[in-house]
């Protein structure tokens, strides 16, 4: 099936980012397609490359950048989210785009199924 | 390229697909930003040509008090845009009887025009969708 | 339906939202602090009991492990893993996120 992902909240303040990627992870693992993962409200928060957690702890961003790169995954930043939330294209991680609310709708629409992951 | 609906074309690309889409507005407005941000989808989601249904639950029923004046917080007050839904299309407005009734509302306090539905109504609803998306 | 409810009973009222408005047949799964719904011996035990009669519960395992709360589950409610996660997602028409 083709799985569409809303991921709502930013990384580490809440479990909402860890869940929608093991989720994302185990489907892939199934063999089915994720159509797209998009990033709203402080869910934007997952696309900037400036973060520096502890070492010994998982690394939110980059494990996103790695799986989108790994099976060619849509990582979509929505541009009104964003701006409010300063982030901009200058300092977006590999493999996220930042794009337009349309996006999401249309995950909606071509995707079989769309898992909203929040607070 | 469509800036608002971020590079599609609805027309083309998603065109004859009809899904019956549901938000869900269960929080209560100003105090957090999802009331804000998803009417931003729900804006957006009337170039798609979709079945789109707004649902008001719990505190979600406060996104539509009347007489919201923001000046004192200085936060943009987005109520208004509530009753720009209509010129979208976008008419269908159900709120949950029970939510309201606890919160010692009728619609006549709210700032446009509701169905108000009844939890087994809502439930029927709910389960007729294709797509739903909580914020 | 599926509905997750990942938000625990004693924080939000997601819970009770989300068993008003589920209809017999369909499914609940509980994940992150929602998971704490699925143990014993707490408030929403009753609830979860009489929502049992309508419908599946299942509870994210990970979360109850995470949470050590693995040993505390109620008799009745299925537990899965994240791969039970996406076969509950797919084997069901809908999917419904109570936040």
């Amino acid at each position: 099936m083709k799985l569409g992902i809303l991921v709502n909240e930013g990384p580490y303040t809440h479990q909402a980012s860890d869940t929608a990627f093991q989720f994302a992870t185990a489907a892939l693992a199934k063999g089915h397609q994720i159509y797209r993962v998009f990033f709203y409200h402080d869910g934007v928060n997952n696309a900037t490359r400036l973060t520096e957690p502890p070492q010994d702890d998982r690394h939110i961003v980059n494990r996103w950048s790695k799986l989108a790169e790994q099976h060619g995954i849509d990582l979509v930043v929505c541009v009104a989210a964003a701006l409010r939330r300063g982030i901009k294209d200058e300092i977006l991680a590999k493999g996220f785009r930042i794009s337009g609310l349309g996006q999401l709708v249309e995950t909606g629409i071509q995707a079989d199924r769309l898992v909203v992951f929040g607070d | 390229m469509n800036e608002t609906t971020g590079g599609i074309d609805s027309q083309e690309e998603t065109s004859g697909t009809v899904k019956k889409f549901m938000f869900v507005n269960r929080r209560a407005p100003y105090g957090t930003v999802y009331a804000l941000e998803a009417l931003e989808v729900v804006l957006i989601s009337a170039a798609f040509d979709q079945d789109i249904s707004m649902v008001f639950l719990d505190d979600g029923v406060y996104e539509l008090v009347k007489g919201q004046h923001t000046k004192a917080i200085d936060v943009k007050n987005f109520s208004p845009a509530y009753r720009a839904l209509e010129g979208y299309d976008i008419e269908k407005l159900y709120v949950d009887a029970d939510s309201l009734a606890a919160r010692g509302l009728t619609t006549d306090n709210l700032l446009v025009p509701v169905e108000v539905l009844s939890a087994a109504q809502m439930a029927e609803l709910m389960a007729a969708q294709d797509v739903v998306i909580g914020f | 339906m599926l509905h997750i409810v990942n938000k625990s009973p004693f924080e939000r009222n997601a819970l009770d939202s989300c068993l008003r408005f589920g209809r017999k047949g369909s499914s609940v799964l509980l994940i992150e602090d929602g998971v704490y719904a699925a143990t014993r011996g707490n408030v929403a035990e009753p609830k979860i009991k009489a929502a049992l009669d309508q419908m599946k519960i299942y509870a994210l395992r990970p979360d109850l492990e995470a949470r050590g709360m693995q040993d505390a589950v109620m008799a009745g409610i299925e537990l899965v893993d994240y791969g039970g996660f996406v076969d509950l997602v797919t084997g069901h028409t809908t999917v419904q996120s109570w936040l």
